[in-house]
Formats: C-alpha cells, sequence, structure tokens
C-alpha cells in the first residue's frame, strides 16, 4: 500500500497530538496516585500505624436471634435456649493446636472435637470466632474465664441455640436446623457472610427450611479495638442486627399432641383442617422422631436407628406420603357421573360380586354382591362394582378432572418438605409417561381408588373439606409471619351442583350413623357432633386368582409390608361441617376397624377441645375410650391463651 | 511511510536487530520483574518455592517470548492481527464452555501445563487488531459514522464474553484500551464528548435499576460499588479487603517497616496478597519510598513506550505502541487506585509483580511486540 507523503505527516502529526493528551491524561492519574501514596503513607501514617500496630480493629459478627415459631394459641414451638460455649479465635491464639491441647488440659474435650474445631478454624480466616466445645457446664467455663491469661484467643461465650420444646410432636412439621453444609453454600447464589460463620444454624426441613428468609433475621456486628495479646480494649462502634421475625403456626399443639400420641405404635399419619379457612390444626405423621438430636448433631447410631427403622421415622408421611386412596376416591367418581349427567341418584346397578370388563374379572369386595345399588347404598356399602360400572360411563378423563378441581393430584402449597403432589391418572398421562393407551381396566381400577392413583394425607383431608364445603378450600400453615396475617385458604365456590353434594353428604352420613355403614361402629352419638365420612382399605398387592380361591385374602395372615391401607375421610359435624380429618394407617387393614376410630376420636378431640365427654361415644365403645384417655399419656401444653380460656 | 516504502537495507537484520533493541525497556521491565520477585518471597514468609521461584520461571519464559516477538518484522504482526483477534475471540467463547471455574467467575482454560486466561490475551489482540485497521482505515475516513461502528463492533464482541464470565475489571480495560486506540487514530473529539455523557447516563442507571428486574450488574458487583463508596458499612465482607488493605499501606510511613517486616501482611489479613494486592506488601515493608519508586518505574516504562512511538513513522508501529502502553497503564493505575481504596475493587493485577502465568506472558509478548516496533522502525538516510 502506497502513501502519500502529505498523508503520513498528517498521520504523524496526529497521533503526536493524541498520544501527548493521553499522556497528559496518564501523568495527571499518576499524579493522583502518587499524592494518595503521599497522604496515606506520610500524613496519615500515624493513625493508620497505630490501627495496625497497638490496637487493631476486630470485627465481630453478631448473628441474630432466629424468629420464634409459636402455635396457634401461642405455645412455643421452636425457641431459642441459652448455652455455654467456648470459642477461638485463630490469629488471637497463635498456634491453634497447641492452644486446643492447652485448653485440653483444663476441660473435658473428645479428640473428635479437637479434630473437627482444628479443622474449622484452619479452612477460615484468622480473624473468624470458630466454636470448640457447646453446651459446656459452668464449672468448665469458669475454669477457661480464669485461666484466660495463659490461653490466648479462646473464650467463653453465652449462645442461642435452638430448641424444640414439642420434640416429635413437631418434628415433621417445624423440621430442625443443623450447620451450614458445602451443599447448602453451593446452592445458594450470593451467600449471607454470616452463612460462612462456623457451626451457623440455618433451616435444614419443614418449616424452618422453607421460612428461612423469615426466621433468620439480619447480623449486626461489633467493632472492637484489641491490643496487641487480643484483648479487647474498647468497642468502637455497634451495629445491632435484626432478629428473625416470629411465625405463628394454624396448628393447635395440644391437638397435635393428641394426635400424636393416639398414633403410637402405628405408621400412620393424621391430617385436621378448619373447613372454613383451610387451616390446619394438626397434621401428624407416626412413629417420628426428636429434632432436637439434629440440633445438637445426631450420633451415628441414633441416625441409623431413624434410617433403618421399617416404620421410616423421618417421613412426614401427612405430606409425602401417596397412597392409592381406596374407596375414598367413590366421592370423586360418584360426584363425575352425577355431574356429567350419565347417572341418576336413584338409577341401581346390580352387584353379583363381581363384574368382567374385556375378558377381565374385577371383583367386588363383598363376595356375595351388594344386589341392586344406587349411589346412596354404593357409598354407605361401598360397593366397587357400582364404581366400576359408572366410571365406564363418565370415562376416565372427567374423573381425573373432577379429582383435580377437589385437590387430589396437586401439590399444596405448604412449608414442609418434599410435599407430594400424588397422581390422578388420564388418558394423556398414561400416553406421555408410560407411551401406553389407556385401557378400560384402568378406568375401572381408578374409580375406586385403584390402579395408578395416588393421594397425600393433606390432599384426602383437602377433599372431604371440599366436598363438605363446596368451595375450594386450600391448606394454611403459618397463621402469621412477623405478626402479619396470611390469607386463609377459605377459597371460592367451586361450582358443583348443590343438589348433587348434598346426596353425597346424605350418603357420608350415613357411612358413620346407618346400621349397615361401614363405618357405624365409630359413630359419634352426641348431639351436634355427629360426624359423616369414609371409609377405605387400598390394595398395595394383587390378590391373586389362587389366593382367592384358598381364600387367603385375610391380612392378618400376610406380612406387614404387603398388608392394606387402611384409610378414612370425615368432616364434623355434619351439620354445620367445622373440621375435616383423614387418616391413613400404612399396612393397617380395614378402613374401617383401623383407620375409622382414630378418625372419630380425633375428630372428638377437636370438636371438644380437649377430651370429650364419654357419653360422645356410643355405648359399646365407652370402655374402650376410657381405658385410651386413661392410657394415653399427654402432654402438658399451656400457652398464654389456652391459660386465659381456662 | 509504510513498511514497505522504506528501504530494507537501512533495518538491522539477523542478530544485529539485538543492538537496536529499546533496551532501557527491557531494564525497566526487569527491574519491575525483580521487585515483585522479592514480594513475592516476602509475602510466602520467606518460601522462595512457593511464588518467588514459579514466577522467576515464567519471567525467564516471558522474556524468552518477548525477544522471539522483538526479532520478526512488524507488518507480519500486522498481518496476523485480524488472526490473533480472531483466536483470542475464540478461545474466549470456548472459556464459556469449558472453563474452569476460579474465584467465583470462569475465566481459565486448563490447557494441561498451564492454565491460560483468554481474556489476558484478548487485551493485547485487540489493540493489534485496532492499529491494523486505523492503519488500514484511510485517516480522512476515520470519524465516519460506519467507520466508527466497525471499531466499537470489534471492541463490543469480547468485552460482553468476559462481562459474561463475570469479569468487570478485565471488561474495563478493554472498554479503555479500545476507546484510547480510537482516540489515538483521530477519530473526532465529538464522539468521545458523546460516550462520556453516556457514561455517566449509564452510571446513573445501573444504579437507578438497583433491585429491579432488569438490573444491569450482578448483585455483587453492586456490593463491591457499595464497599468503595463505604467500606465501612460492611466491614467483615467485602469491606474487610478493604479496610485492611488501607491499614496495611498506611502503615508503612515513610520508609517502610524494612524488607519481610510488615506485620499486616504476615498476619494474613489479605487473601488475595500475592496477587491483587501485593501492592499493600511493598507499600508496607518499603513505605512511600518504595511504593512511589515502583510508581516511577512504571512511568518510565510507559515514557519509553511513547518516545518510542512518537519516533516511529510507521502508523501501525506507533499506535501499537501508544496502545500497548495505554493498556499497561491502565492494569497499574487501577490495580494501584484499588488498593489504595479510589476505586472499586474489580479484580485487575499489578503488571509484572503479581503472581500469575497469563499476565505475565501476555504482557511480555506486548513489549516484543513494542520492541519490534522500535527496531522495525522506518529509517531515512
Amino acid at each position: 500500500m502506497k502513501r502519500r507523503d502529505a498523508e503520513t505527516a498528517e498521520s504523524v502529526r496526529r497521533i503526536s497530538r493524541r498520544g501527548l493528551v493521553m499522556v497528559g491524561g496518564q501523568v495527571a492519574i499518576m499524579g493522583v496516585l502518587g499524592w494518595r501514596m503521599r497522604s496515606m503513607q506520610v500524613d496519615q501514617a500515624e493513625s493508620y500505624r497505630l490501627l495496625a500496630e497497638e490496637n487493631r480493629i476486630s470485627v465481630q459478627l453478631l448473628p441474630p436471634a432466629r424468629g420464634l415459631i409459636f402455635d396457634v394459641n401461642g405455645v412455643p414451638l421452636a425457641e431459642n435456649a441459652q448455652n455455654y460455649r467456648i470459642i477461638m479465635v485463630r490469629e488471637e491464639a497463635g498456634d491453634a493446636e497447641r492452644a486446643l491441647r492447652d485448653l485440653a488440659d483444663l476441660v473435658p474435650l473428645t479428640g473428635e472435637e479437637i479434630d473437627r474445631a482444628l479443622e474449622e478454624a484452619l479452612s477460615r480466616p484468622p480473624h473468624i470466632r470458630v466454636p470448640i466445645a457447646e453446651r459446656v457446664r459452668w464449672e468448665d467455663l469458669s475454669r477457661v474465664a480464669v485461666n484466660a491469661p495463659a490461653l490466648p484467643g479462646i473464650y467463653p461465650e453465652v449462645g442461642l441455640s435452638r430448641h424444640y420444646p414439642l420434640g416429635e410432636d413437631t418434628a415433621h412439621i417445624v423440621g430442625y436446623v443443623g450447620p451450614v453444609s458445602d451443599y447448602d453454600l453451593s446452592r445458594i447464589e450470593d451467600p449471607d457472610p454470616m452463612l460462612l460463620l462456623p457451626r451457623f444454624q440455618i433451616g435444614k426441613t419443614g418449616v424452618e427450611q422453607k421460612h428461612e428468609g423469615d426466621l433468620r433475621g439480619k447480623a449486626g456486628n461489633r467493632q472492637v479495638e484489641v491490643n496487641a495479646a487480643g484483648r479487647v480494649m474498647r468497642e468502637l462502634g455497634r451495629i445491632e442486627g435484626t432478629p428473625g421475625a416470629d411465625l405463628q403456626l394454624t396448628i393447635d399443639a395440644r391437638l397435635q399432641n393428641y394426635v400424636q400420641a393416639r398414633l403410637a405404635g402405628e405408621s400412620a399419619s393424621v391430617v385436621v383442617m378448619d373447613c372454613d379457612t383451610g387451616d390446619i390444626r394438626a397434621i401428624a405423621s407416626a412413629p417420628s422422631f426428636d429434632p432436637n438430636l439434629f440440633v445438637r448433631g445426631i450420633s451415628v447410631a441414633d441416625w441409623n436407628g431413624l434410617n433403618e427403622n421399617k416404620y421410616r421415622p423421618l417421613a412426614a408421611k401427612a405430606v409425602q406420603g401417596a397412597y392409592p386412596p381406596g374407596s375414598t376416591f367413590k366421592m370423586v367418581t360418584a360426584m363425575a357421573a352425577l355431574e356429567a349427567g350419565v347417572i341418576g341418584p336413584e338409577d341401581t346397578v346390580y352387584c353379583p360380586g363381581h363384574t368382567e370388563v374385556s375378558g377381565l374379572r374385577f371383583h367386588c369386595w363383598r363376595r356375595t354382591g351388594h344386589g341392586n345399588v344406587n349411589l346412596h347404598t354404593s357409598l354407605k356399602e361401598s360397593c366397587d362394582v357400582y364404581y366400576y360400572d359408572i366410571a365406564q360411563r363418565v370415562g376416565v378423563d372427567k374423573i381425573a378432572e373432577m379429582a383435580r378441581r377437589l385437590g387430589l393430584g396437586m401439590r399444596h402449597e405448604v412449608p414442609m418438605s418434599a410435599v407430594s403432589g400424588g397422581l390422578i391418572p388420564d388418558r394423556a398421562w398414561k400416553a406421555e409417561t408410560r407411551g401406553e393407551q389407556w385401557r378400560i381396566g384402568d378406568t375401572v381400577n381408578a374409580s375406586i381408588g385403584q390402579g395408578y392413583v395416588l393421594t397425600s394425607p393433606l390432599q384426602l383431608a383437602v377433599m372431604i373439606a371440599r366436598l363438605a364445603t363446596g368451595r375450594s378450600v386450600t391448606p394454611r400453615l403459618v397463621r402469621s409471619v412477623d405478626g402479619i396475617e396470611q390469607p386463609d385458604g377459605a377459597g371460592e365456590m367451586l361450582g358443583l351442583n348443590e343438589n348433587n353434594l348434598r346426596r353425597i353428604r346424605a350418603s357420608l352420613f350415613d357411612v358413620c350413623n346407618s346400621q349397615r355403614g361401614t363405618a357405624y361402629r365409630s359413630r359419634i352419638v352426641a348431639e351436634g357432633m355427629r360426624m359423616a365420612g369414609k371409609t377405605g382399605t387400598s390394595q398395595v398387592r394383587r390378590i391373586t386368582a389362587e389366593e382367592r380361591a384358598r381364600g387367603v385374602t385375610r391380612n392378618e395372615d400376610l406380612p406387614w409390608e404387603r398388608r392394606d391401607h387402611a384409610l378414612w375421610v370425615n368432616y364434623a359435624p355434619a351439620e354445620a361441617p367445622k373440621y375435616a380429618v383423614a387418616v391413613v394407617v400404612e399396612h393397617g387393614g380395614g378402613g374401617s376397624t383401623a383407620a375409622a376410630p382414630i378418625g372419630r376420636d380425633v375428630t372428638l378431640q377437636a370438636l371438644y377441645d380437649g377430651a370429650p365427654p364419654l357419653d360422645a361415644y356410643p355405648e359399646t365403645a365407652r370402655r374402650e375410650a376410657e381405658d385410651l384417655q386413661r392410657r394415653l399419656e399427654l402432654r402438658d401444653i399451656r400457652g398464654p391463651l389456652s391459660r386465659d380460656r381456662a | 511511510m509504510s513498511y514497505l516504502e522504506y528501504q530494507v537495507k537501512y533495518v538491522p537484520t539477523g542478530l544485529r536487530k539485538l543492538l537496536y533493541l529499546n533496551w532501557p525497556l527491557v531494564f525497566l521491565v526487569t527491574a519491575v520483574a525483580c521487585l515483585g520477585f522479592l514480594m513475592l518471597y516476602s509475602v510466602a514468609g520467606g518460601d522462595l518455592g512457593r511464588w518467588a521461584e514459579p514466577q522467576m520461571k515464567r519471567f525467564a519464559l516471558g522474556l524468552t517470548l518477548m525477544m522471539i516477538v522483538a526479532m520478526v518484522p512488524v507488518y507480519f504482526w500486522r498481518n496476523v492481527a485480524a488472526l490473533a483477534y480472531a483466536v483470542s475471540l475464540l478461545l474466549l467463547l470456548m472459556v464459556e464452555f469449558v472453563g474452569v471455574t476460579g474465584m467465583g467467575a470462569q475465566r481459565w482454560i486448563d490447557l494441561g501445563f498451564m492454565r491460560l486466561q483468554p481474556s489476558e490475551l484478548m487485551k493485547i489482540t485487540l489493540v493489534m487488531l485496532l492499529a491494523a485497521y486505523y492503519d488500514w482505515l484511510p485517516l480522512k475516513k476515520a470519524s465516519r459514522p460506519f467507520w466508527v461502528l466497525v471499531p466499537l463492533i470489534f471492541i463490543a464482541l469480547p468485552t460482553m464474553l468476559v462481562l459474561r464470565q463475570p469479569d468487570l475489571g478485565t471488561s474495563i480495560l478493554l472498554v479503555m484500551g479500545g476507546g484510547t486506540m480510537m482516540f489515538l487514530a483521530g477519530v473526532h473529539w465529538a464522539y468521545f464528548g458523546t460516550v462520556i455523557a453516556a457514561g455517566i447516563g449509564l452510571i446513573a442507571a445501573v444504579f437507578q435499576s438497583r433491585g429491579t428486574s432488569w438490573q444491569l450488574l450482578e448483585n455483587y458487583q453492586y456490593r463491591r460499588i457499595d464497599t468503595f463508596l463505604d467500606p465501612s458499612a460492611d466491614p467483615i465482607g467485602a469491606g474487610y479487603h478493604i479496610t485492611q488493605a488501607k491499614i496495611a499501606l498506611g502503615s508503612g510511613g515513610w520508609t517502610g517497616r524494612g524488607f519481610m517486616q510488615g506485620t499486616q501482611s504476615r498476619l494474613n489479613f489479605l487473601p488475595e496478597k500475592h496477587t491483587d494486592f501485593i501492592f499493600t506488601t511493598l507499600a508496607e515493608e518499603f513505605g512511600f519510598l518504595g511504593a512511589f519508586a515502583l510508581l516511577v518505574l512504571y512511568a518510565l516504562i510507559i515514557l519509553f513506550c511513547v518516545l518510542s512511538a512518537l519516533q516511529n513513522r510507521d502508523r501501525f508501529a506507533s499506535l501499537l505502541t501508544l496502545g500497548i502502553a495505554m493498556t499497561f497503564f491502565l492494569f497499574f493505575a487501577v490495580n494501584m487506585a484499588m488498593v489504595m481504596g479510589l476505586a472499586p475493587v474489580v479484580g485487575v493485577p499489578l503488571p509484572l509483580v503479581s503472581y500469575g502465568g497469563s499476565a505475565m506472558l501476555v504482557l511480555l509478548g506486548a513489549f516484543g511486540l513494542v520492541q519490534s516496533a522500535h527496531v522495525h522502525r522506518p529509517r531515512q538516510r
């Protein structure tokens, strides 16, 4: 490329000019840098040197008090208890290992504790306060305080640690806190510096985890001047943190305690919901565990014990469990058929004890059959063949749609861990997930809540509450956050035909209160307290033709894992529904014998807000009820409000 | 005058080129690097093998690279400028996919024997490309909107990739380095006036958008700005570094505490004391005199580059030299301003002193370019 000389000259001139402007700018900036150096290192050197040498600033993070959790009456479910502990600041201790050895001469420390403290201290910045021992006895603590001059960088301290006064009763709801793990940190994009404090505790499960943001609060800090030995000379400034917000749950601790006690020995779950507001009064899963074990750091033996228990104490079955709903699903099928107009309430189906569908034989639970059955008797006596028939007429998609309107097959927003969405199958679902066509046999199975249908106890409670009220009641577990009331779950009208609902409710009433009803033995006789409900018994295995022929279908003959689940849903009082209850007893056998009595007892306890009078029970059940009342060991729970009431 | 025009016989050839190197520049660079070895030895607590020795090896490697680059005629570098830029851009793209995450950002590609930071390479290749571009572009077209847009795209592409990593420091350096090239090449003043006005507008937008759904920076970047504006607001988190850096620096006094005697750096207050914050150690141990001496050394390096550029009648060569000088300036100015609390902490190393392979090699390679431009400058007899 050839350039004219004039152009080259112009280019050189311009570059020189602009280059000099650039240099001018650079000189100016370097001047600023040099001036800054001078002002910091010469003019202010004295003050900086003072800070550096004699009195170093030490900043201590002040962790906020975690928000408390109360029940609906103000009974504390999670509180902060004081505990004495010993902490170390590595930069002041110098040789951390020697400091810990010296400390071990004064205070009993296990090798494990020393190693853990050492590892934590070395992996963090040197000014961080690392706890060495928690829950130290007062004598040990004072020995550390007396020997402070010989133990630089080691301090006694009063800390707060989480305590769950109701222990097992609320373990699945409230959850527990534990130290921040690397996994926790990796999931947080931008961790609060507080989380990096050694053994800082955050919610791991349940409400503690889901409401971590509300409960944690904001850290404050204090700046102190320390001398060369690390002794605090004076406090320069203090920024107070904000304590976490308190939560009030909808749970009634006394009812919760009763339910948990009533379920003792079973692998079962119960949900008690307020029909008007969706407030969950009790949500219990049994067996449970002591969350305080986790706060302290659970031992391997305890952990293995919980993990290997076949009743799965760690699982919050009330929300995590997904069970075939069995006959408790029949209201859904019935409502779908009634709303679609494919049956009238008085239309009958003949039940010979079984039915043939596309070459397969489907049995009714009563082998001799129910004869001519209409809607009322089909629910009251829980005839299966009736539902096989109407389900084929209405089709699975309409049944699935009705199930979803009634709150099944969807995840309800409650702040507990691993809330299950259950499963309501339809044609599209099967095509999508299994790549198979829907078969008529699938509809038949689904009609009585078997086959692919799965529901959680919470969903069943929502379903029965919606049937009782006709509104789309949704569950609410947290009543208020920091004193601000959360929206309730009363919901809108579902738009279901009121006549159809009334038919279903009348049938459910007779399930309990008519001689031939499946739950007649578990009825309530007190006027104005009577309940309406539905039993369910769901198979977890297929009964082979051979077994049927031999007659080995009795649950008692089977190993526990293969026995039927026992289910129960009800609301009460039947005339003006107040509470909706769902009970699932895993592998408990028949719904009417294993689940309905629990539902009755829990309902009575809720309706009477305490132990019910014995004459609420039918005469035949009074002795047993009295026995039970005497046997159950309940906690003495008195909240601020319950005292007022008394 | 362009390279093809000057007579080859006046340009030194073969090993005689060594005599025509810009030797003062070589000595200055080596002096700064030696200061760096001393500091790395000191912050390692008198351990040579920890940081100082690997750094020396890298410097030797870099010096060799510089010599090799210097021996190659500068027109070669002009001809491969576009290619070099394209390769750097490709490497930056690769970081997106196969990059190794370090210090919370994806910046590295693992080459096996060393970890390459393509954003470092980009700082130089962008300058090369822009110098070649303005060498090719007739002078009177330089200010036409279309021909202004083209270099803007060259700058914007790598800047956006680097921002995604995210590395705010490098993207600022890229934009300022690229902008300087356009300024030097003679783009009309009005453009720069507009950009500065727009920049003020953008800063306003950045602060206005905070907390809304369209916020322009990452949260951690906002917090660094907060910390810069008021270090005491977060003295245990991000502000901790600034506070401690200032204490270390300020406590140096006139003459410092003496080599290996700095208490602040010894007490492990600073997490990146061997990389971005190494200047605080120097300032603490050698005081104002030591810190100012380093600043003077840096200024001399710039001075020799600028002198070489002003003598050079080849447009590409002088633009390249000035551009590299500016990039080098931005490195140390931003780093020093950062540790002295004049600028937010953006993660820019102190050139030739901070521990780090990519930056060292790339910088020495860039000085090789400066040397090549110097050796092969057109001479008239």
